[in-house]
């Protein structure tokens, strides 16, 4: 229980994929905009990251690994990230078509979505079982979502200051992720510490 | 040889195949019943997404149009024509489409008016504009660097002699280069429309007058001589008021810079 925690809190604050390992920066630029559809993008980016991981991790240990297949993992990997999206994709418009409309190219992009792919090698590279495999995972999804929820609350609060015309857009967006990664930094050494 | 080769391959295969077939399924169970007026009527419109209609682009105003709620005769781009066949797939009344077409309020040839600086910055007129409102002396004259010539998808606006200009036989009126230009030069006019004041400059008559040989001075003689009241001057420029004009051109042989255009 114990490490299922600290691997958890450690990929939501010490490893967050996109303050600390910069994955995933372009739905984090795209679609921290408006906090309805920052949450939308994270949920389901964290339900591909988990889905895939729960498939990629069986197919690498059962059906890669005995056959000396290894070097297969970067296509099939992406090839189940790929069907998780578009499955996605299907949901999503039967039952929440305005979620849909405001994701809009964003959410075809998961399938390129560096932070998923990332999530699945890494948790066959540390060697993880299956359980602490999707436990990454998760803290990985709900890492990636206490980003894009952050950050909207900063971009909200930046769209009412008065901004000069050459920083205005993406430089002051660049310039405050950069900030707020910094801030991320802190996190190391905490997890470990809790646990103590 | 097997393992080496062809269980790769069949790994590979298999897993495709077996992806192929969850989404066929789920694509099948789950699929989303599409409106087939708004898909037939999408086909019609001309994939422009300039939004001239006021609706987000050609999929939103063809969703509007299925369900009743908009206008058939609101695209530009596709003119009459488009609103024909719209009017008939949906059994209303045809509208007729006011025809428009865009024109650059700008007069500032090489000849008539000069640079105050040596721009060697990036070639775009947003560019330049950033510093000290663009190269030219005249602050309000176009720039000349064809930001609205790339955005046009109909190859019907042209940089000439440093400034813009559209031809009228092949522009379409989708309005793209208006919200392109970043001096705002570009009005979407009337087709009907002939007279056209090609200055935007609202500095006082004196200092139009330093800056460029053919720019609107305010004097009010073209707003004297209209015998219909369709020109007044508004900031030191003259506007043409086009649903009031009759097209007699008195104001443009009065106008002392000649900044008044006709064009047939």
């Amino acid at each position: 229980m114990k490490e299922m925690m600290t691997i958890l809190l450690s990929a939501i604050l010490v490893d967050n994929f996109v303050f600390s390992k910069f994955m995933g920066i372009c739905p984090f630029l795209g679609v921290s905009k408006k906090l309805d559809s920052a949450v939308g993008m994270s949920v389901a980016v964290t339900f591909v990251m988990v889905m895939a991981t729960a498939v990629t991790y069986p197919i690498y240990t059962y059906l890669l690994v005995p056959f000396n297949l290894e070097y297969l993992k970067i296509v099939i990997f992406i090839l189940v990230i790929a069907l998780f999206v578009q499955f996605v994709e299907i949901l999503l418009r039967r039952f929440l078509p305005s979620l849909y409309h405001s994701l809009g190219i964003y959410l075809p992009l998961i399938t390129t979505n560096c932070a998923v792919l990332g999530v699945t090698m890494l948790n066959v590279d540390n060697g993880y079982t299956f359980l602490p495999s999707l436990v990454n995972a998760l803290g990985a999804g709900l890492g990636f979502m206490l980003a894009l929820v952050l950050f909207s609350g900063i971009r909200q609060k930046m769209e009412s200051c008065d901004v000069p015309a050459f920083f205005q857009g993406m430089p002051i967006t660049l310039m405050a992720a950069a900030i707020v990664s910094v801030a991320f930094a802190g996190f190391s050494g905490v997890v470990e510490g809790i646990f103590q | 040889m097997f393992q080496t080769f062809i269980l790769p391959l069949l790994i590979f295969v298999g897993l495709g195949i077996l992806a192929g077939l969850i989404l066929s399924v789920a694509s099948v169970l789950l699929s989303v019943k599409t409106d087939e007026k708004e898909e037939s009527i999408r086909a019609i419109l001309p994939g422009v997404n300039c939004g001239a209609c006021g609706f987000a682009g050609c999929d939103a105003y063809a969703q509007q149009l299925a369900k009743g709620e908009a206008k058939t005769n609101l695209c530009v781009p596709g003119g009459d024509r488009t609103s024909k066949q719209i009017s008939e797939l949906l059994g209303v009344a045809y509208e007729d489409v006011e025809e428009q077409t865009a024109f650059v309020r700008c007069n500032g040839t090489k000849s008539l008016t000069q640079n105050r600086y040596y721009y060697t910055g990036t070639p775009s007129c947003e560019a330049c504009n950033m510093f000290y409102a663009g190269k030219g002396t005249c602050d309000y004259g176009c720039l000349g660097f064809g930001d609205c010539v790339a955005v046009c998808n109909y190859d019907a606006i042209h940089i000439q002699d440093g400034v813009a200009k559209v031809e009228r036989n092949k522009c379409v009126g989708c309005g793209l280069c208006a919200k392109q230009c970043p001096k705002g030069l570009i009005d979407i006019v009337p087709l009907s429309s002939c007279v056209h004041v090609a200055c935007a400059s609202c500095a006082m008559g004196k200092e139009t007058r330093s800056t460029c040989k053919s720019g609107c001075i305010a004097c009010r003689r073209c707003e004297k001589a209209c015998p219909n009241d369709a020109i007044t001057i508004t900031d030191n420029c003259a506007r043409i008021d086009y649903a009031k004009c009759s097209h007699c051109g008195k104001c443009a042989e009065l106008c002392p810079s000649q900044c008044i255009r006709i064009e047939a």
